[in-house]
């Protein structure tokens, strides 16, 4: 246990682990469209935050083979819409090795790992009609966000926060702990401390929790003290969630 | 190869020098080389309690600052065998503790000793997790009321966190809860937390629960640990934690109050 080998371990200047990343896919079928940046952005647009500086994978697969296209105007013109290509899949040989000369990243085609498509594009019927030009096809692909899950106890002065996804914990959550998620909370054990829902302004999040002992319960910024939750709901089953505006608890049916 | 052990609690008061050193004399007294460690630079107080304050010469902070050999600040208690006090400083602070220089003092330690207790002292700053930094086993000790509890609690994460174990994903330090200074009668008129509340909070296991006694301040006066008082309830329920922390199966005793009848008043009064 003791002894050298640990002393080697520390004395190493680093640690390299695996880690896993969710990005955005990029799906590109007519990247010389005269439309296509200008559909791109209207996309951007719609969730200005969400897309500021993501991290975006360029899928080529869906590119005819004999395309011939500047592949490092094409992605200054992405990052000009504060999308960041660092990688990409697929393609035609030329366009591969064209990308791999800009510096992005070969992905290996994690086909299995998209579970479901959040973001779709507007309906290409509509310009259809409007104009005579075939309008070129963009799709982002939102790779499912994993849920954050902790089995440990949540203990004072701990704060865990769940970033653009839910948060569930197995364990009990101790008073002086803080729960943050950009999604909603399951806390299957009693909640003591602080859980923030919502944390980004998301009004739908909910709160659930098998035994309500919380200091502070807030969704999107509606908070509540433990002062104000109530016996009615004190060491029950709650979810809570906001109606109208408003910060409001159920109690759990269990059956 | 050693073990490493940390006696830490977050708050101040509760017990962690007290039980260091009982703890450190059960282990010596069952037959392990056991070495107890003041990590509470500048209140040094375990010399006291263990009874070697006129045998200090040296200590923890002149060994890390290589001022001094360790067999030269290891003070070897009187009473009994296999059991060694490495006294801190009175003089320096906390920031005399770097990582380097505990890592290299534990590592000598652990090729003469069985157990290596570490006391820790109050708070979670520098001498807290220097204390428990490289340890493979901690002790919470923790009194029933609620700030002790929460600190306990807090304890608990700081050691899932930012110990050696924790920062190189090794297996998680175990973790056992020692609840002193408990009076069943206070608990039974509600003035104190049950063990049941607060081994709710803490979801770790039970140790051991310690009664509050008179011996215990009377063996801190006389420099005397106090599982060495064998006729006090103190005394007994820590030789029992130190039975069940080495495996043994023991029931936990002094957690109801006593029958208050007649005849067993007589009995107390004859003890």
């Amino acid at each position: 246990m003791s002894s050298a080998s640990q002393v080697a371990e520390r004395d190493v200047p680093f640690q390299l682990r695996g880690n896993s990343f969710t990005m955005m896919v990029l799906k590109v079928f007519a990247p010389t469209s005269p439309n296509f940046f200008t559909q791109l952005n209207v996309k951007v647009r719609q969730a200005p935050n969400f897309f500021h500086n993501a991290p975006v994978v360029l899928d080529f697969d869906d590119l005819p083979e004999s395309i011939v296209f500047d592949l490092g105007a094409f992605v200054a013109q992405v990052q000009a819409l504060h999308l960041l290509p660092v990688g990409f899949q697929g393609g035609p040989q030329p366009v591969r090795e064209a990308a791999m000369a800009v510096g992005l990243t070969p992905m290996p085609s994690g086909r299995a790992a998209k579970l479901e498509e959040v973001v779709k594009a507007p309906d290409p019927r509509q310009p259809d009609q409007q104009t005579p030009i075939p309008a070129p096809q963009v799709l982002i692909e939102v790779v499912h966000r994993p849920t954050l899950v902790v089995t440990e106890p949540v203990r004072s002065g701990m704060r865990v926060y769940a970033e653009k996804t839910d948060l569930i914990v197995t364990s009990s959550v101790s008073p002086g702990a803080e729960l943050l998620a950009d999604g909603n909370i399951h806390v299957y054990g009693a909640l003591r401390g602080r859980a923030l829902a919502g944390f980004s302004g998301d009004t739908n999040a909910r709160i659930f929790c098998h035994s309500l002992e919380a200091e502070v319960l807030s969704v999107a910024g509606n908070y509540r003290v433990s002062e104000d939750i109530g016996s009615d709901f004190y060491k029950k089953a709650v979810q809570v969630f906001l109606r109208d505006g408003v910060l409001s608890m159920d109690l759990l049916k269990t059956a | 190869m050693s073990k490493i052990i940390v006696m830490t609690s977050g708050k101040g008061g509760v017990g962690k020098t007290t039980s260091s050193a009982a703890f450190a004399t059960g282990l010596a007294l069952r037959g392990f080389k056991t070495v107890v460690i003041d990590f509470d630079v500048g209140l040094r107080n375990l010399d006291l309690v263990m009874g070697c304050e006129r045998r200090v010469v040296f200590d923890f902070i002149n060994v890390i600052n290589g001022e001094a050999k360790l067999n030269q600040a290891l003070i070897k208690d009187k009473r009994i065998e296999n059991l060694y006090i490495l006294p801190t400083s009175q003089t320096r602070d906390k920031d005399a503790l770097t990582r380097e220089g505990v890592e290299k003092v534990l590592n000598e330690l652990s090729k003469d000793f069985d157990y290596i207790l570490c006391d820790s002292p109050a708070g979670i700053e520098r001498g807290a997790l220097m204390s428990l930094y490289f340890a493979d086993h901690a002790i919470i000790v923790t009194n029933p009321e609620v700030s002790s509890v929460r600190d306990s609690d807090r304890i608990l994460g700081v050691l899932n966190s930012r110990s050696r174990r924790a920062e190189q994903g090794l297996e998680p330090v175990t973790q056992q809860l020692l609840l002193t200074r408990y009076d069943p009668e206070r608990v039974e008129k509600g003035e104190m937390l049950k063990v049941d509340d607060v081994l709710e909070i803490l979801a770790i296991p039970l140790l051991g629960v310690i009664p509050e006694s008179q011996a215990v301040l009377r063996a801190s006066n006389v420099g005397m640990p106090v599982i060495l008082d064998e006729v006090s309830n103190a005394g007994l329920a820590y030789s029992d934690a130190v039975g069940r922390f080495l495996g043994e199966d023991i029931e936990h005793r002094f957690v109801t109050p006593q029958k208050k009848g007649l005849f067993s008043r007589l009995l107390r009064r004859s003890a």
